[in-house]
């Protein structure tokens, strides 16, 4: 687990001055008694890592959300001092079957693919949920995402467009993520239809995952794997100038932050790709204060509530999607005031971590129930899945309002 | 629409964040992290010690300044200061602040010292020292730091005005929401006691505590989000009055206080980037059009028409030490008001008088930082708070007088200039 990197985030618990804000915003902190807290697993326990000193376990329940690290006033990495932490955890106790499963979602995904009808079946079949549960570990209840069949890969190769030097500002590059290829092709059609009103020409290169279920699943090596063929597969776009466009907001900042700062790689292809990543919200935004954002908005007259993932937050550029959404007329979106909705990725779909993920997400939850909205609006496809299960009711990207005020769907 | 960068999170950035939101700009505040408000006691000192215990900080204001022309308060003024507070407790009519008038409160620490402040929540108010009373500390076993017996002892032999006369026993409750562990944090009562029914259970287990005539004294953890309804169904239900006690990190109090004041914020339409570090601005005459911040990606550039310094102090990171003893002010490379020539910068005992802790910018009269010469640095940027030179806060008890005042202050000065 050592890297260079390992040690400047280690560094940063020098600055801990133990006042316990991270403490106080942790939202598994709140929801368990099991996990003892950031400071406590991070900067505290950190100091008696290395070697041959055991971790303590109660680290497992960190769900890797990162809320400690934005809120900490002295920039104490706490949750990648974690992550890392955890890291070395799995590798001592061996990472099991599912952890190897759920972690990979472009496996899983190609596996139900070309069965979807089947697969889809299975996932929500009361029994073969025990199975899994009994068997696998994963809690009968989470939330599964659904195979959507043809993969968007295949559904846009007429635009594996090479670099194009000679324009780089009109083409950018569509990074869609691992859910959108196989669960929500859907929501990428419509993130390309709204670049493309925008006069844009969107080129979909071929992509891999981005290795991130895999670093929050402990296994860097596979992660590093992952992470380098991606970028190697996006640098010549960078390189050519053009900007990459991400509707995974978590995949997003795996690629400008974590792939660096937790996993420790530092090669030139991720660099160049990290410099041009953007969050779509964020890109949109970015136009219009370039004033290049169509406002040709026809009014869509709905109520939504709108969670900013915690994923999301990390990107530090604010709530662009709030932005977006309160150029459209008639669209009275308002922000939940919750920091997690629980699922963290692959956290709340374990057996031994369901009940903490939905404690974690009761007050969102809530919310978005007592709004009375016909259904709500958040970044990150793992968060929508989880909220729409926990709601009854659909969660969509906020690229799909944008979609409908613009008249495309 | 006028934009305008607020840097920091803390008590001045928010307060000088709602009151340009509110004057219809569109404000951004970005912040490194949350602000010093989630550790301070929920409570506003405005000026607590001038060297001496202050009874009323409008009677003692003008003398303080007099003798120290170079504090922020000497900036910023007596009836800014009132106009300011005045503004900030109705931005906040959940904390339900009281005060007496032009006078201190004097209101038990967590280890029963006498502390003089401006305004304290409704909740606090209860334990006034000045007239002296019975009080019952009821501790709660399963919460760490936190000492009945200590906070009673401390209170009983407190230096009280004279004529106060305090009578203090203690006793103990066990209903606990995590019942079996003892190192409970004060968040997690809270919590649970926005839930009526551990606040039953908690009620139930005051009842019968206090004798007729004494007043309950708890550690302020009645309540989070619901802290008004549980004071007020509490003090009903055990049919005693009762006061809540500040306590240390993490501070239930504070938390509410940075809740609201933030809720205040984005119901004004601003908006907050937590988690970003501010490292530059760029201009040209005199005035600053982007401050440089540094996101998960790269360094973005945030357009402004006016720009707030809340970085704080030492603590915070707005002003750092280098090994040559070299101040800097970390965000805009701002020139530093140090100790004089010739006085010791620290000296041995914590609590004392540290001059190196009053470090910070020098400002002029509408709070814009000055270099040596007394002329703005540029014309469009205002500091407040910790950030500015003078004060030693945590001795004078005069933080959140600064913040706020200064908040206020720097935030009418860039509405004014429209
Ligand atoms: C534990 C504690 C207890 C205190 N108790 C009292 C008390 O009882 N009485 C009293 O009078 N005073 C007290 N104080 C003093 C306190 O400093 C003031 O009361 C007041 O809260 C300061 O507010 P501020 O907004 O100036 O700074 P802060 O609250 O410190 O906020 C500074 C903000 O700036 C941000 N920041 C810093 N650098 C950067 C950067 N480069 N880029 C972006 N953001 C940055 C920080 O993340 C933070 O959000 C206490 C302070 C502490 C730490
Ligand atoms: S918020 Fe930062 S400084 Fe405070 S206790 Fe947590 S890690 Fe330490
Ligand atoms: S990453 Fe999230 S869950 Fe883990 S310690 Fe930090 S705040 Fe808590
Ligand atoms: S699950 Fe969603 S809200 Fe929760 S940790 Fe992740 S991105 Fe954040």
């Amino acid at each position: 687990m050592t890297h260079p990197l390992h040690e400047l985030m280690r560094d940063s618990l020098d600055h801990c001055v133990k006042c316990t804000i991270c403490e106080t915003y942790c939202p598994v902190a709140a929801a368990t008694p099991l996990f003892p807290g950031p400071k406590y697993v991070g900067p505290q326990a950190e100091r008696y890592r290395g070697g041959d000193a055991n971790a303590d376990a109660s680290l497992d329940y960190c769900s890797s959300c990162g809320i400690c690290t934005q809120v900490c006033p002295q920039g104490v990495k706490i949750a990648e001092i974690n992550s890392q932490a955890k890291a070395e955890l799995a590798q001592r106790r061996g990472v099991s079957l599912r952890d190897r499963l759920i972690a990979r979602p472009t496996l899983a995904g190609w596996m139900g693919a070309p069965v979807w009808p089947v697969a889809n079946w299975t996932t929500s079949f009361g029994p073969f949920r025990l199975l899994l549960e009994k068997v696998l570990r994963i809690h009968r209840k989470a939330p599964m995402p659904r195979w959507a069949g043809r993969t968007f890969q295949s559904r846009t190769r007429s635009r594996r467009k090479a670099p194009d030097p000679a324009a780089p500002q009109r083409k950018v590059v569509f990074f869609h993520g691992c859910a959108a290829n196989f669960y929500e092709p859907g929501t990428a059609s419509m993130a390309v239809q709204v670049l493309e009103h925008n006069g844009l020409e969107v080129i979909i290169p071929k992509q891999g995952c981005c290795g991130l279920p895999l670093q929050s699943n402990g296994q860097y090596d596979a992660a590093r794997a992952y992470v380098r063929r991606l970028a190697a597969q996006l640098a010549p776009y960078a390189r050519a100038g053009h900007d990459i466009v991400a509707t995974s907001t978590s995949c997003g900042l795996m690629l400008k932050r974590e792939a660096h700062e937790i996993l420790g790689v530092d090669d030139d292809d991720l660099r160049v790709v990290s410099e041009r990543m953007f969050d779509i919200c964020e890109y949109l935004v970015m136009l219009d204060e370039r004033g290049e954002l169509k406002r040709d908005m026809q009014p869509v007259d709905m109520e939504v509530p709108y969670h900013a993932p915690c994923q999301q937050r990390g990107h530090g550029v604010g709530t662009p999607a709030m932005e977006l959404m309160a150029m459209v007329p008639g669209l009275r979106a308002s922000q939940v005031d919750a920091v997690c909705c629980g699922v963290a990725g692959t956290y709340g779909l374990k057996a031994e971590k369901y009940d903490i993920a939905m404690e974690v997400g009761r007050s969102l939850f809530d919310q978005v129930r007592a709004s009375g909205a016909a259904l709500s609006v958040c970044d990150s496809e793992t968060c929508r899945w989880q909220i729409a299960a926990a709601t009854d009711r659909p969660s969509v990207h906020p690229v799909e309002m944008l979609h409908r005020a613009y008249g495309l769907g | 629409m006028r934009r305008a960068v607020v840097i920091g999170a803390g008590l001045a950035g928010l307060v000088a964040g709602v009151r340009l939101a509110e004057g219809g700009m569109r404000v951004t505040m970005v912040a490194k992290g949350v602000g010093s408000l989630t550790l301070s006691p929920g409570v506003i000192d405005v000026l607590g010690y001038a060297p001496g215990r202050v009874d009323s900080p409008r009677e003692a204001l003008g003398a303080f300044v007099a003798e120290r022309p170079d504090h922020p308060y000497a900036r910023i003024g007596a009836d800014a200061l009132e106009e300011a507070l005045a503004w900030f407790t109705d931005r906040v009519p959940q904390m339900r602040y009281r005060g007496d008038g032009p006078r201190n409160l004097l209101l038990p620490t967590a280890v029963g010292v006498p502390r003089p402040t401006a305004l304290a929540p409704a909740s606090m108010a209860g334990a006034d020292l000045r007239g002296g009373g019975r009080f019952v500390v009821v501790g709660l076993s399963g919460l760490k730091d936190f000492f009945p017996r200590l906070l009673a002892d401390n209170l009983a032999r407190a230096d009280l005005p004279s004529g106060a006369m305090v009578g203090a026993r203690h006793a103990e409750i066990t209903a606990s929401p995590r019942p079996g562990r003892a190192d409970v944090a004060g968040q997690v009562y809270a919590r649970a006691l926005d839930d009526p029914a551990f606040r039953g259970e908690f009620a139930a287990a005051l009842r019968g505590l206090a004798e007729p005539g004494e007043t309950i004294l708890l550690p302020a953890v009645l309540g989070m989000a619901r802290a008004g309804e549980v004071f007020d169904e509490l003090q009903e239900r055990v049919g005693a009055p009762i006061a809540e006690v500040p306590t240390v990190p993490p501070s239930v109090a504070g938390m509410r206080l940075n809740t609201e004041l933030t809720g205040a914020f984005a119901r004004a339409g601003g908006r907050v980037v937590l988690g970003v570090e501010a490292v530059g601005a760029t201009g040209s005459d005199g005035r600053i059009s982007e401050v440089l911040v540094r996101d998960a990606a790269r360094t973005r550039a945030l357009p402004a028409d006016a720009v707030v310094l809340a970085t704080g102090g030492f603590s915070a990171g707005g002003i750092a030490l280098d090994s040559y003893g070299g101040l800097h002010e970390v965000v805009l490379d701002l020139p530093v008001a140090g100790p004089p020539a010739g006085v010791a910068p620290l000296s041995e005992r914590h609590l004392d008088h540290q001059p190196l802790m009053a470090s910070g910018v020098a400002v002029d009269g509408m709070l814009r930082p000055v270099g040596p010469g007394g002329e703005p640095v540029w014309d469009n940027l205002h500091a407040a708070g910790t950030i500015v030179a003078g004060a030693e806060p945590w001795r004078e008890k005069s933080g959140e007088g600064i913040a706020i005042a200064g908040g206020f202050r720097a935030a009418g000065a860039i509405l004014e200039e429209t």
